[in-house]
């Protein structure tokens, strides 16, 4: 009896704006997949969209399009909603509202191992490129956040900004040095450097899976004790928050959901940002909540995106990474000149 | 009382011997340099073959290898790392940050996504390229400006707003140059880190009279420059119009660094570099700003060197200068944070 009354109330506590805010990035992710199956340098009817979606023996023309459509649709969504739940992770471990992979030069650094996987171990197929990105990733993120958390404040937004942009300098000065003699590498690399999720297939996703489950895995679990990490390391510890470890687990998985996207769609810069910064204004500091529905709406704004890109660039397309430097560049902008100049 | 003001004078006829000094060697320096970017190649030419060549008598390959195609290579390198150099110093100096320069706070991205358009999109001739890279570099820096005003200036509001218009920009020149029609592996090289290959003398005047004219101007600002220096404050108390001062070099800097960017490309790092290591060899006291020039010289051209001959390969000038400024930058970074100075 006293067991029903305890679910019930933690039923309760859920809250109301929660559920709404839930409904509706729901409503936007079906509205957004629909658009991305059907918008496109050809465009698909709504008989024929759902032709291709229930009816797998009728053989129309727009119905092969739409099918085509499924799988970089899917692959578009993991890959947002990775990026959601990284630029979450990121930024609560460092306590830093600009924590993206892209500002923290952490995708330069996938790319960098990348390069040379492809040029010194001469690999080739995605599930090669995802164990180089990642090893890059992670030795990269140790790497910017150990600099710019030296000196006293810790890592200040500035501080980690320009610790990512040294880096990214510095490793894309060395993978222009590896890629210059090699054409062939200069070809391979040009196209994945954009970042799309047009190369999106079912074995990529197939690859992808692993690590989004890890990473989501890790990000659910550590979400409470990452609310408790938000009032401060000393409040966190007299909870009983094992700070160190914490960091370490949740950098790693944010490092891992971001490394294994960049792998397989290359350098899409600003999701995380984006996506968690919306979704905090919406729902409040809550990282229980903030988590999933980052990665909600991480996977709406990158299909939205990626739709965008396809109408724009018609008859060919806009590459996903240059229309979330777009939308997502203005929103770093906008938190710089509200914060106030004490916090950077 | 008269033995301290001995002092003072000595010490400063002794930064003066420095000052000059120093600037003298760097001339040299930048001098050999260039003489050896004339003689050096797949063919190695004498002093004498070089020399007739520029008084234009017709000497057999000579006349093509070095006029045609070392010469402007060399004035290309000389005058964009004059330009990349001194406007660099201006804008670490102004902005009183040695991160504040022309590569971090997005005003090359502006130049050369302006530039990449005209020529990719709009197929424009060269005159049009430069022009709209100026345009570029100037609305870049007056967008940052704007946007980073707010209550109060603050650097590292700059800086920040910076990074993320480059972020915007550099997305649309990786976009052109992927749509760009033949994949043009050395135009895409130029314009992602700056190359002094394929430098055609035609393409170089509007560079070299721009360097020629703003100079001077720059220059006899410099000396305001340095007490802007001493803050904003005590360079109002000592008489100096700080935004007139302020608007004019930054007017004559993004000029320059745009036309430097629309001719080579954004060689990296050199307006970063030229600054702060022409002020550790000259010392305070004296205006840094040619010898900072003279610095950008010598690391373009020095590098355009290594790149050219010390590899198996052949690497454009801005891998060379990436890869040697990033770890000065990421040095840099690590003692201003241990100093606590960001």
């Amino acid at each position: 009896m006293d067991h029903t009354t305890v679910s019930e109330n933690k039923q309760l506590i859920i809250p109301k704006k929660f559920i709404q805010v839930f409904v509706l990035t729901i409503v936007l992710l079906i509205i957004s997949v629909l658009a991305s199956l059907a918008f496109g340098s050809r465009t698909v009817g709504w008989n024929e969209l759902m032709d291709g979606l229930f009816h797998p023996d009728v053989q129309s023309h727009g119905a092969n399009v739409v099918r085509q459509r499924i799988a970089r649709t899917i692959f578009c969504l993991m890959c947002g909603g990775a990026l959601g739940v990284s630029g979450a992770l990121m930024q609560s471990v460092t306590r830093n509202p600009i924590a993206d992979p892209s500002i923290l030069g952490v995708n330069t650094g996938a790319a960098l191992f990348v390069v040379s996987g492809i040029t010194f171990f001469h690999i080739s197929t995605a599930g090669q490129y995802i164990w180089f990105a990642l090893v890059g990733a992670i030795i990269t993120a140790i790497f910017v956040f150990g600099i710019g958390s030296m000196g006293s404040g810790g890592a200040t937004p500035l501080k980690l900004v320009l610790a990512g942009a040294a880096t990214s300098a510095a490793l894309s000065s060395l993978v222009m040095a590896i890629m210059i003699p090699r054409s062939n590498v200069m070809d391979q690399f040009r196209f994945w450097q954009v970042g799309s999720v047009g190369a999106g297939n079912w074995s990529s996703i197939s690859i992808f899976i692993p690590f989004l489950v890890v990473g989501l895995v890790i990000a659910l679990f550590s979400a409470p004790a990452l609310n408790a990490l938000a009032l401060g390391d000393e409040a966190a510890k007299g909870l009983g928050v094992r700070t160190g470890t914490l960091r370490l687990v949740a950098a790693f998985g944010g490092v891992l959901l971001c490394g294994a996207t960049t792998a397989l769609a290359g350098p899409i810069g600003f999701i995380g940002l984006l996506a968690t910064h919306l979704v905090r204004l919406v729902i409040g500091p809550d990282l229980r909540y903030i988590i999933p529905m980052s990665a909600l709406a991480g996977a709406v704004i990158l299909t939205i995106s990626d739709v965008c890109g396809r109408m724009l660039g018609s008859p060919g397309e806009l590459e996903v990474g240059v229309v979330t430097a777009f939308i997502g560049a203005p929103i770093l902008i906008l938190i710089t000149m509200k914060a106030k100049m004490r916090t950077l | 009382m008269n033995e301290s003001m001995n002092l003072i004078i000595a010490g400063r006829t002794k930064r003066r011997r420095r000052f000059i000094l120093v600037t003298i060697l760097l001339a040299i320096i930048a001098f050999a340099l260039c003489c050896s970017m004339l003689m050096l190649g797949n063919t190695i030419y004498p002093v004498s073959d070089v020399i007739n060549v520029l008084l234009g008598e017709k000497v057999r390959g000579a006349s093509f290898a070095v006029g045609t195609i070392r010469f402007p290579r060399m004035v290309a390198g000389v005058f964009a790392g004059f330009a990349f150099g001194i406007s660099g110093h201006v804008f670490q100096t102004m902005l009183r940050n040695p991160l504040a320069n022309p590569n971090v706070i997005g005003i090359t991205a502006g130049s050369s996504a302006a530039a990449v358009f005209c020529i990719i999109v709009l197929h424009a001739s060269n005159a049009f390229v430069s022009l709209a890279s100026i345009i570029g570099g100037l609305a870049t820096v007056l967008v940052i400006f704007l946007l980073s005003k707010g209550t109060s200036f603050s650097i590292g509001r700059l800086i920040l707003i910076g990074i993320g218009i480059q972020a915007m920009l550099d997305a649309v020149v990786s976009y052109l140059l992927l749509i760009g029609q033949h994949h043009d592996v050395p135009t895409a090289m130029r314009w992602l880190s700056g190359s002094l290959n394929g430098s055609k003398m035609e393409n170089l005047y509007p560079l070299m009279i721009t360097v020629l004219i703003l100079t001077p101007v720059i220059i006899s600002f410099g000396r305001r420059l340095d007490m802007l220096e001493l803050g904003e404050q005590m360079a109002t108390s000592l008489g100096i119009n700080t935004n007139k001062t302020r608007l004019m070099l930054i007017i004559s800097s993004v000029l320059i660094i745009a036309l430097a960017t629309a001719t080579t490309g954004p060689i990296a790092f050199v307006a970063f570099l030229a600054g702060p290591i022409a002020k550790r060899l000259v010392g305070v006291g004296f205006s840094t700003l040619i010898p900072a020039g003279l610095v950008g010289i010598i690391l373009v051209l020095a590098s355009d060197l290594i790149g050219q001959f010390a590899f198996v390969a052949r690497y454009p000038v801005g891998v060379i200068t990436g890869i040697l400024g990033a770890p000065y930058l990421i040095l840099l970074l690590i003692r201003m944070n241990r100093k606590a100075e960001l």
